[in-house]
Parts: structure tokens; sequence; C-alpha cells
């Protein structure tokens, strides 16, 4: 079944063609990505899968329910960590999370499984706090157990560790890999590229508004500029010449560094380690690198960072 | 109908008042005796009221009124403009609650409010002074319907204002001068002809008069044309609520 589906999706604001013909499908159980750099239209998708903005023509649906003409059963059936650290100040933390289950239907019913939630995002302490009170972490927490206070099966998480420290975005990591292993389906927005690299399983880049690439992870890892290595070594002399064979890898040559990039598929590190001492260049040390999502994303969009 | 979605926003409103209760209730009920202390003390013989009537008597109730129709507006528009300006509407806009369940929420949040501070202010006054009830229903229905009307308005503002000072101006330039000029300080028939026909037009001289009718039995006009008037405007004002939440206008973009 998909889990969300978006069809021909436009949205003009003055001046700005903002979102410009996305389709997209998220299948069930999905671990999505959607990547983008800022003013990209990542936030006015969100805005309108989650109904808190009108596109101008297109469909978005939510579990098969339009997000538009069956709202309720769309919105019961998706659970958003919104961007910005809001809270109503008036709150303690289970009341927050509790009404915001009420909001959606859920009674006392639901009491256990948002002690449950609490619990699992280390926030038992903390629960009859005031919201006001929190650090800005532990802020993101309540977020999070707010947007599965209704037990909701697609989860979208935009930007769900921006600004938070090392440790809670990976114990955020742990606990996003266990709501998927328990079969949410998630959808990911984020800025740090090595997390949508770690944790998705497919991945989105949008730019524009438009969807520029969409393929799982591991092919877009395998394709085109992610297929290039790197591979810089250090040399004891300068040569004077290099070994013609190598001449069309080097993308940069200092004293006594060389920097090669190869297409893994057709060169191996072997093949250059072994025209080096061929040709009697001494080899003092070694250090490869692989493309990573960052550079798939600056080859895509003609940008360093997301 | 998500009924437990929308009794869930009601008790949050209801909470978010009654969490701060000395500043959205007590305040206000002490504001509101000061001005019955300060009034009934000095204009007790230099106003004319109706015939018979202690001037203090025919206070209380229009600052029943007054006290029931400003903290209603005051609940829902500044829930709204609160919840605007931090962010956290969000929390109320993302979940299945249609327009016509966040209109109920608020306003009858805003109407318990106003109702309660109204309800504090007449135990308060009546404990120094005797204020006959002459028709139960005229009033019940009056503060029903009245805090109805200015709970509606409140939530207009509240979706309007993008920042506290926009509603500042609302409830400064609007609210107050019609809430000061609608009567409840004296009678409309001791007011030159020109200020009669200006207060005439005024909606809240209407709300105050036909309350006023409930406890006293006499009133400026029929209670009967006041009635009508507030239930028209407040059918006007859920409308106009009613369109901008449907319509999303600063909420939903």
């Amino acid at each position: 079944m998909t889990a969300l589906h978006i069809d021909a999706i436009h949205k003009q604001f003055p001046g700005v063609k903002a979102l410009n013909g996305i389709d997209l499908s998220v299948e069930c159980g999905e671990f999505f990505g959607l990547l983008g750099p800022n003013g990209a239209g990542k936030s006015t998708l969100i805005n309108i899968i989650a109904g808190l903005m009108s596109a101008d023509s297109g469909t978005v649906s939510i579990m098969g329910h339009d997000v538009k003409k069956d709202f309720r059963q769309a919105r019961k059936n998706l659970g958003i960590v919104p961007q910005e650290l809001v809270f109503d100040p008036f709150l303690t933390v289970r009341e927050s999370i509790r009404l915001q289950a009420g909001y959606y239907g859920v009674g006392k019913e639901g009491y256990d499984w948002i002690d449950e939630v609490i619990d699992a995002l280390m926030l038992t302490d903390k629960a009859n706090v005031n919201m006001r009170a929190l650090s800005g972490g532990m802020k993101r927490r309540v977020l999070v157990a707010q947007a599965l206070a209704h037990k909701p099966p697609v989860i979208v998480l935009d930007e769900p560790t921006a600004g938070v420290d090392v440790e809670l975005r990976r114990s955020l990591w742990e606990f996003i890999k266990r709501l998927h292993g328990q079969g949410h389906t998630i959808i990911l927005t984020t800025h740090y590229l090595e997390e949508a690299e770690a944790l998705c399983d497919r991945i989105g880049i949008i730019d524009h508004g438009k969807l520029i690439a969409l393929d799982t992870t591991d092919n877009l890892m395998a394709s085109g500029i992610a297929a290039i290595s790197r591979l810089r070594i250090t040399i004891a002399n300068s040569p004077a010449v290099l070994p013609e064979t190598l001449k069309p890898l080097l993308a940069k040559r200092e004293p006594n560094e060389l920097l090669f990039e190869y297409d893994r598929s057709k060169h191996s590190v072997l093949d250059i380690i072994d025209a080096l001492r061929a040709a009697d260049i001494e080899i003092v040390d070694i250090n490869t690198e692989h493309a990573d999502l960052e550079d798939v994303f600056m080859s895509l969009t003609g940008r360093r960072e997301p | 109908m998500n009924t437990i979605g929308f009794k869930t926003l009601l008790r949050k409103e209801l909470l978010r008042f009654w969490k701060v209760a000395f500043q959205t209730i007590f305040a206000p009920v002490i504001t509101t005796l000061l001005y019955l202390v300060v009034f009934s003390q000095a204009l007790d013989s230099r106003v004319s009221v109706f015939h018979g009537i202690e001037y203090a008597v025919f206070l209380v109730p229009g600052l029943v009124i007054m006290a029931v129709l400003q903290n209603a507006f005051a609940n829902s528009s500044s829930s709204l403009t609160q919840a605007k300006i931090t962010g956290h509407i969000i929390l109320i806009l993302l979940p299945p609650l249609s327009h016509l369940e966040l209109y109920m929420a608020y306003t009858i949040a805003a109407m318990v409010r106003g109702m309660v501070v109204g309800l504090g202010v007449l135990i308060a006054a009546t404990l120094f002074i005797q204020i006959p009830v002459h028709n139960f229903g005229f009033l019940f229905i009056f503060a029903l319907a009245s805090s109805a009307v200015l709970g509606s308005i409140g939530m207009i503002a509240g979706i309007w204002a993008d920042k506290f000072d926009q509603l500042a101006l609302f409830q400064n330039f609007i609210i107050m001068p019609l809430t000061f000029l609608s009567g409840v300080f004296y009678s409309i028939q001791s007011l030159p002809a020109f200020w009669q026909f200006i207060s005439h037009l005024n909606p809240i001289f209407y709300m105050v008069d036909g309350f006023r009718y409930g406890f006293l039995g006499v009133s400026d006009v029929s209670p009967w044309y006041s009635l009508t008037f507030v239930i028209v405007a407040m059918i006007g004002c859920t409308a106009l609520t009613l369109t901008l939440l449907k319509s999303g206008y600063k909420l939903r973009h």
C-alpha cells in the first residue's frame, strides 16, 4: 500500500514557483529521505502534506486518503514533527502529549501508549515539568512524542535533529530506527546528509521546486559522481614525469602530493599504486576517500549543502 | 464530528486561563469592583437613571456584562494571537479538527471565562448591594449570546492580528470605546438626542440594556428588540469567523 502519494503538485508564491509539478510515492514501511537546499521547496511540500498549506493544483493522499477531501482520515494517519521548537507555555510535558493525542480523537485509552512514548524518549523525569523549563533538546523530544501520541502509521520528521547535540541526535536516530522497525513509514527531511545516508532506504532530492533525483540510497551512491573515489598519495620526491596511464586520473598535483580521482568500476587503487612504483616513485602515505551523499547532492544541485 | 478532539481543545482552552486564574479571573473581578466602588460613590446622586432605582443597583448589571464581554474577547483573542506568535498554533492545525470544532472550542472557552468573571463580580457585588432579578431567562440568554459574540470577535481579532500590538489596537480602539459608551455607567435616555442616536448604533448597548432588563425589569429599548439585535450579531459574527477559519485566512496559507 502507498503511504504517501503526491500527484502533480504545483505551488506558486508571489514571484516564486515554490513547487513545480512534484510526483512522488512512498510505500508503507519505507524510510524515505527528502533532501534539498534551503528554499528548494521541502517545507512547502511538507506543509501541503500536513494540510497547513493548499496546493495550487495536484493532489496529496496519506494511506489513500486525500488531505483535502478526506482530511480527518488523512491527518489521523499522519504524525508530523515540525522543524520549529513550538510548545504551549501553559502546559506540562504530559499534558502537552495527552492533549495532542486527544485532538486526534484518542482518549484515556491512549494513556498507556503515551507513557510508553514518554519513557522511550527519556522524558519520564520531566513528565510533570512545564514546557518552558525544558532545554531545546528536551522540547524536541516532546515534539516527537506529540507526533506519535495518536500512533500514526506515517511519520514525517522535518529536520528532527536540527540544532540538537550529538548525543541526542544519536538517541533520536535509534528511536526513529526503532519506529521504522515497528512498521511505521518514516519520511525524513534533514540538513545532515550523513543522517539521510545512514537511515534512509530511498532518497528524493528536491531543488527549485522540482524532484531532481529519486532513487534508493544504494543506487544514488553507486551511480554517477558517487562511483568516483579519490586517492591522495604523499610521495617522497616530486617526479619529473608521471606514467601516461595515470595522467587522465590526476586531479591535483602538489610538490609532495598527488590527488587522483577515478571511477571504481574502471580502475582500482592497486592499478595506480603499481603504475607509480613502476615509475620509481616512492610512496610515503596513502589516503582514499569515497564520494558521499554530499558529493551526489552537489553534483545534482551545484551547491555544497542542502 | 471529532467529539474527543473538540472536547480536548475546549479542555485545553479552559486549562489555559485556569492555570493563570489570578490574571484571568481574579484580577478582572477586582478591577471591575473598583469601578463599582469609585463610580457608585462618585456619581450616586449626580447621574439620573431609571426612576426609583438607585445608581449602584443600576450600575452592577452593566459592570457584570461589561466584565463578561471584555473577558470573553480577551480569552479567544489572546489565546489565538499567542499561539500564532509562538508558533504552537501548528499543534492545533495539524490534527483532524474541523473549522466548526475549532470555532466551538475557542468560543465556548471564551464564554466560560467571561461568565466566570461576570459571576465573580456579581457575587462580590451582592455582598454589599441588593440586586433584584426580574427575569433570569433574559439575563442568562443575554450573557450567553453576548459572550458568544465577543468570543467570536476575539477569534476574528486573534486570526487577524500578527502581533500583540495589533490586538491592542483592536481592543483599545474598538472594544473598549464601544463598551464604555454602551450605557454601562448611565442610561442613554439621559443623553442628548444626537448621542442617543449614536448609542443606538453601538451593538454592545443592546447587550448591556437587555442584560440589565433581566435584573431590573426596565430598559432603554425593548428587551426583545435588543435580543433580536444580539442574536443577529451572534449569527453574523459566527458566520464570519467560520468563513475565516474555513478559508484558512492567516492560519493555513
